[in-house]
């Protein structure tokens, strides 16, 4: 990034006010409708639940606010629980992303140039259909009925003793199915980062180390993997967050006696009508998203800054 | 060397298994004359005649485009500025929050931006008075907070990349600033807009989450008609409305590469003929 900036550009932009206007529309859009509803929720979570209409008050003396609803949430077994799934579904997710979209994005950097737009083109065009439709293919897929259980039930009950033989596998409304379709639907968040980051790899390393006597899968754990690190971190993110929060997959796949965090804070302020606690519950979940962000950002600008001097 | 491109290359080949036979099964049984959607009845089309005649669906698509039309213009207008603001002006007061505030939005899981617009809407409401309804309005408005981030992305990423050199030449070379915007800064990052409005549009087009939120009675988008329809479970008119939209977006896709690669070859050849006819 460029740090000069012609000084004429700048004095223009102020005379006519357009370089105002360029900044300020933007700042306060975001401000009004991102950062003034955030608080709201933020202050909503330390509200009290009372039966009108809108459901909430505060208390009427020192010092306002309650408690309450993080207090639940530290000790009701139902948050406990949602919170553990949510981070083991979206661990287990983001590590499959990884175990299969790592071989694919480096298989991508080792065919020719337009082969590789064609394989990319066909990583991005199910993510360009409709997010809710992909999720119905694999409900219909998951079925009890459909060719795809029948012939997985085939497969099992070929392989184990008669004794252990199933009509049908259950995979809608389980944990496993909403990891699949997460798995599914993420893919290509892991597979691009990754696949931009091996693509500007220098291959004449892999030939020195070869040179050097390596086997391949010792340029693969010396070389490659080591330089594919902030494409891992990166697709993982892309993968991890959005899956921590995820709310349609565990609506339409998940089982209700598992709910995942998105499926909870739902549920408290649409069925329940509980908005302080719905309110508590998302600040959590974004605490637990936000907090290992930043710290990931102050060490890499610090790694960053050693490195500099 | 010579063994793992094989490993590799088979995994493609199950990676994209993984991603295509869902929606070909689905395309499948969309011709399937059987209620039942995963057991194939005979061959049929009578789900097609069926959705086509479904005013229900013609009318969410119509509200659905509309909102994505006008968003994604709103969106690629702001988030093109706040691109410029932070790729070209380097010192302006709360600079790190405009910039926290446009990298949020792409962190915060969607259920959280759905509830907090939609309380915002409530306390406005009822502090306003407006908006009296929620809708056509609320949807918009919430569609353009989230998606204007995507676009300022994609901008500022070109603008941060560009050679700012072009623009100081042409302002030594006597252009006035706006001159500059015009035929310098605008057109070069104009592919960057226009990707980001693309995105914009698809995002809003493709919304579930936010949208059940800011919704109110009598607009249902597209998605959220799918949604409820899903949920109550597998049915052969989706199918063929799932078949209907992955046509339409394959063709686009695959129409709008061929363009941009064309595009794209033309480009290179003038600059070789460029460099040649200079030399």
């Amino acid at each position: 990034m460029s740090d000069v900036v012609p000084k004429h550009v700048d004095s223009w932009f102020n005379r006519r006010g357009w370089r105002d206007t360029i900044i300020a529309a933007p700042y306060l859009w975001l401000v009004l409708f991102f950062l003034v509803p955030f608080f709201i929720v933020v202050v909503m979570s330390f509200a009290k639940t009372v039966s009108q209409s809108p459901p909430f008050a505060f208390l009427p003396e020192w010092p306002y606010i309650r408690w309450e609803a993080y207090n639940r949430l530290i000790t009701d077994s139902l948050y406990i629980r949602s919170f553990f799934i949510s981070i083991y579904n979206a661990t287990v997710a983001t590590v499959s992303c990884l175990l299969i979209g790592y071989p694919m994005a480096l298989g991508i950097t080792r065919v020719g140039r337009s082969a590789q737009r064609l394989l990319l083109m066909l990583i991005i065009l199910p993510f360009w259909t409709s997010f809710l439709l992909r999720v119905y293919a694999w409900i219909g897929l998951m079925g009890k009925n459909s060719w795809f259980n029948v012939a997985l039930t085939a497969a099992y009950n070929a392989v184990v003793p008669t004794s252990w033989a199933i009509d049908s596998i259950q995979m809608m409304n389980t944990n496993f199915a909403v990891v699949l379709v997460m798995v599914y639907s993420y893919l290509p968040f892991m597979i691009l980062p990754l696949y931009a980051n091996l693509e500007r790899l220098d291959t004449t390393l892999n030939e020195a180390a070869m040179d050097l006597g390596s086997k391949p899968w010792q340029v693969f754990k010396d070389v490659t993997l080591p330089l594919s690190i902030p494409g891992i971190i990166a697709g993982g993110l892309l993968v991890f967050i959005p899956a921590a929060g995820e709310l349609i997959i565990p609506s339409l796949v998940g089982n209700a006696a598992d709910p995942m965090l998105g499926r909870v804070i739902q549920q408290e302020f649409g069925s329940n009508r509980d908005w302080p606690m719905a309110s508590a519950v998302a600040v959590a979940l974004l605490l637990f998203l936000v907090g290992p962000l930043i710290i990931y950002n102050y060490f890499a600008a610090k790694a960053q800054a050693g490195a500099k001097s | 060397m010579n063994r793992r491109p094989t490993f590799l290359l088979t995994m493609i080949f199950f990676g994209l298994a993984f991603f295509y036979v869902p929606i070909f099964s689905m395309i499948f049984f969309s011709f399937n004359r059987s209620r039942l959607a995963t057991v194939w009845g005979g061959f049929s089309t009578e789900w097609y005649g069926k959705l086509f005649s479904n005013s229900q669906i013609g009318d969410a698509a119509i509200l659905s485009l509309e909102i994505a039309l006008l968003s994604a213009t709103a969106a690629t207008i702001l988030g093109t500025f706040a691109g410029l603001a932070l790729a070209r002006f380097k010192q302006f007061r709360g600079r790190s929050l405009l910039a926290g505030l446009v990298t949020a939005p792409l962190i915060v899981p969607e259920v959280i931006t759905g509830i907090s617009s939609l309380l915002l809407f409530i306390m406005m409401a009822q502090w306003l008075g407006w908006p009296a309804k929620r809708g056509f309005t609320t949807i918009t408005i919430a569609h353009i907070t989230f998606s204007m981030t995507y676009v300022t992305t994609v901008v500022h990423s070109r603008l941060s990349s560009m050679d700012m050199s072009l623009e100081e030449a042409a302002m030594d070379l006597g252009s006035k600033p706006w001159q500059v915007l015009r035929d310098i800064t605008l057109p070069v990052i104009s592919p960057a807009i226009l990707s980001g409005w693309l995105l914009a549009f698809t995002i809003s087009l493709d919304d579930v989450v936010i949208t059940s939120f800011t919704t109110g009675p009598g607009y249902t988008t597209l998605p959220i008609l799918i949604w409820s329809k899903v949920k109550l479970g597998v049915t052969p008119d989706i199918n063929a409305l799932a078949t209907v939209i992955v046509v339409i977006v394959g063709l686009g896709v695959t129409l709008s590469t061929i363009i941009l690669t064309r595009a794209e070859h033309r480009r290179e050849r003038d600059i070789q003929l460029a460099i040649a006819a200079n030399k």
